[in-house]
């Protein structure tokens, strides 16, 4: 039975796209065979972020309206065994995206997946509500800044009230916390919420803490998910997020602010 | 010393007032949310069945119910214009 992981947010930008796309990287590192789909249907762009912007024939909705089998939309990783991307549809229709549709690729995914993760679009349209139906487990990506940390909670509502789980009284959904763009030396100057103030507040379970880093936009430029770039410490960060997900206890890193050396002060750390 | 101040109150701890407003807002939206489905509607019954009777608009009605483990509470508020009290 494959997971489902539904990467939401509520408000945009705060790094759905970058954390699916290094989530699902992770996992499949791992030796899981993991697809990523893109739901922000009219505005794709984990393709982009994946670096298979030119493979795209068929998408998410071709195979919903049955014009392209599955086998046909995937798009195989080139870089790492066991990753497909899902790609999200261009057309500008709302309704694209059918629960039952939606369902029923699902469900052919799970035959042979061990994790889907769903790449939600910002917002709590038809979009959102789609991508996190379904899930198993949920990611709510946060920013330590007030809007984004109103709109997580939000979503925290609607994952309690309008998802299959909620409606069916099954279990509830594993609701993550993960902290992205976090930056030490503000929350050390009291200008960023910190680490437990966002905790406090949402009181859902700490996934990781993804610092703000100038290599997540290198990456994305080149198409290289960040969680490939070893150098980077939100790669590093993104790679214990994988490993908590899987059930390892892993300290988190990079909450304090990183003492520079002086050569690198005058030369300026790859962080 | 107007100066001293100037960079004093540049010190101030933003981040916390930032907890303190979110703590508030996100308990409100929570109590909201927690509302049973059926209070706006219910709200809006009891707003027209008064209307029969005495003018008063929307904001002068609320609905609140109140969960405890072994009683529940429906609150029923509503705000009279001052000359109908009478
Ligand atoms: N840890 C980080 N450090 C620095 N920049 C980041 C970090 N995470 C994300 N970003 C940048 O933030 C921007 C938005 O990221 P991303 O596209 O992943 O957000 P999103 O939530 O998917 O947006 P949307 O809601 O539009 O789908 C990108 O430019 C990305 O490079
Ligand atoms: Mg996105």
């Amino acid at each position: 039975m494959a997971k489902i992981i539904v990467v939401t947010s509520g408000k945009g930008g705060v790094g759905k796209t970058t954390t699916s796309a290094a989530i699902g990287t992770g996992l499949a590192l791992k030796g899981k065979k993991t697809a990523i789909i893109d739901f922000d249907v009219g505005l794709r762009n984990l393709d982009l972020v994946m670096n298979c912007e030119r493979r795209v024939v068929y998408d998410f909705v071709n195979v919903i309206n049955e014009e392209a089998t599955l086998n046909q939309a995937l798009i195989k990783d080139k870089r790492t065994e066991g990753l497909f991307i899902l790609p999200a549809s261009q057309t500008r229709d709302k309704d694209a995206l059918t629960q039952e549709g939606v369902q029923r690729v699902l469900n052919e995914l799970a035959e042979t997946f061990d994790y889907i993760v769903c790449d939600s679009p910002a917002g709590i349209e038809k979009g959102a509500h789609m991508a996190m139906y379904f899930a198993d487990v949920a990611i709510i990506v946060t920013n330590p800044e007030v809007s984004s940390v109103r709109d997580s909670d939000r979503i925290l509502g609607i994952l309690q009230s309008k998802t299959m789980r909620a409606e069916t009284g099954g279990e509830p959904i594993e609701e993550y916390l993960l902290l992205t763009r976090y930056s030490p030396e503000r929350v050390e100057k009291g200008e960023m919420l910190s680490v437990e103030d966002v905790e406090d507040i949402l009181a859902i379970q700490l996934l990781g803490i993804i610092p703000e880093s100038k290599t997540v936009l290198k990456a994305s430029n080149q198409g290289v998910p960040v969680i490939l770039d070893d150098e980077s410490i939100a790669g590093q960060a993104y790679e214990d997020a994988v490993n908590r997900l899987l059930g390892e206890e892993v300290e988190h890193r990079f909450l304090t602010v990183a003492k520079k050396g002086f050569l690198k002060r005058m030369f300026g750390g790859n962080q | 010393m107007k100066f001293l101040d100037y960079f004093k109150s540049k010190k101030v701890d933003t981040a916390s007032i930032a907890k303190d407003r979110l703590q508030i807002i996100v308990a409100h939206e929570r109590h909201n949310r927690d509302q049973p489905d059926y209070l706006p509607a219910l709200q809006k019954e009891i707003l027209e069945v008064i209307r029969k009777y005495i003018p008063i608009a929307e904001e002068q009605i609320s609905v609140n119910l109140d969960k405890n483990q072994d009683l529940s509470v429906l609150e029923l508020n509503i705000t009279l214009p001052d000359e109908e009290v009478a």
